[in-house]
């Protein structure tokens, strides 16, 4: 009987050891959670821990910024595993500076008053447009993929 | 991240207009958003919230790239240039011959639109040639 009683403690203590020390998978998630959202590029990131294992998701906008979620998530305690299923945004297409210059001299022949310069992709605007015309130029311009519109245009 | 704070409201207005293949990026300090709308009021409105937040468009720091989406179904479309007529070339680009001119206001019929930028079309008289796509309006 006392044999028995003994072993009954054993398991308490056992059962107990184990909730005690292990972090339950709401403390996991909240912990890693809280170390993601330090860090700025990590922001979109979804967390999702099972058994201790951590699921990353979400979208980041780089390799950089992915492997970055897994190292920050793999030294909080209580992790045994990160399986990173984070996708990364595809990178902003940018035109050439050849097809860009035709089609940026297309979107502004009908402004005379518009002239019109490409250089690395940025288009710059100088010169005089009519307040109407502005949205219109500019959504042209702004499907031709280029990488910035400097506008200096003076409004009419 | 600080961009997307600037223009907060214009990606919520266009994430509340149910814009297709919305993409929201940030790349060398400039955001670029894409994205399909179902019409072209739609679009505008999201240029004028984009307006209020920059006015004249003069920061530099956004490209609103929102195309409107064209049924395929489309063969007819009106010519709305100001008031001028509009130039049919042979090739897309306005560094191309004028082979016809079509009226304002007339309709005519779209051909296709592989280029973006300029369409293909065919007037009543039989005069084949691309336009710029600005100049178009879809007939339903």
């Amino acid at each position: 009987m006392k044999f028995f009683k003994f072993l009954a403690f054993i398991a308490l203590i056992v059962t107990i050891g184990f909730t005690g020390c292990k972090p339950k998978d709401a403390d996991i998630k909240a912990a890693v959670e809280k170390s993601i959202a330090s860090v700025p590029e990590l922001t979109g990131t979804t967390v999702d821990v099972k058994e201790g294992v951590v699921t990353l998701g979400g979208e980041l906008k780089d390799e950089t910024a992915k492997n970055l979620a897994e190292t920050t998530t793999k030294i909080v305690k209580g992790v045994k595993s990160v399986t990173n299923s984070i996708t990364v945004a595809a990178p902003v297409i940018i035109a050439v500076d050849e097809v860009l210059t035709k089609n940026v001299a297309d979107a502004v022949k009908d402004y005379p008053t518009v002239v019109a310069q490409v250089n690395d992709g940025v288009v710059s605007l100088k010169g005089e447009i009519k307040k109407d015309d502005l949205p219109k130029l500019m959504m042209t311009l702004s499907s031709l993929k280029p990488k910035q519109i400097a506008n200096k245009l003076t409004v009419k | 991240m600080a961009l997307q704070d600037k223009y907060k409201q214009l990606i919520d207005s266009a994430t509340a207009a149910g814009i297709l293949d919305l993409q929201v990026r940030e790349q060398d300090n400039i955001l670029y958003i894409d994205g399909t709308a179902a019409s072209g009021a739609i679009k505008d409105q999201l240029w004028e919230v984009y307006n209020n937040i920059d006015p004249n468009f003069t920061s530099g720091d956004l490209i609103l790239n929102v195309n409107v989406a064209i049924d395929v179904t489309v063969t007819q479309v009106k010519v709305v240039t100001a008031h001028s007529n509009l130039n049919i070339r042979k090739g897309p680009g306005t560094d191309q011959p004028i082979v016809g001119k079509a009226a304002h206001g007339e309709i005519i019929t779209l051909v296709n639109r592989s280029n973006e930028q300029w369409w293909l079309v065919r007037t009543k008289d039989g005069e084949e040639g691309y336009s710029y796509a600005q100049y178009l309006s879809a007939e339903l």
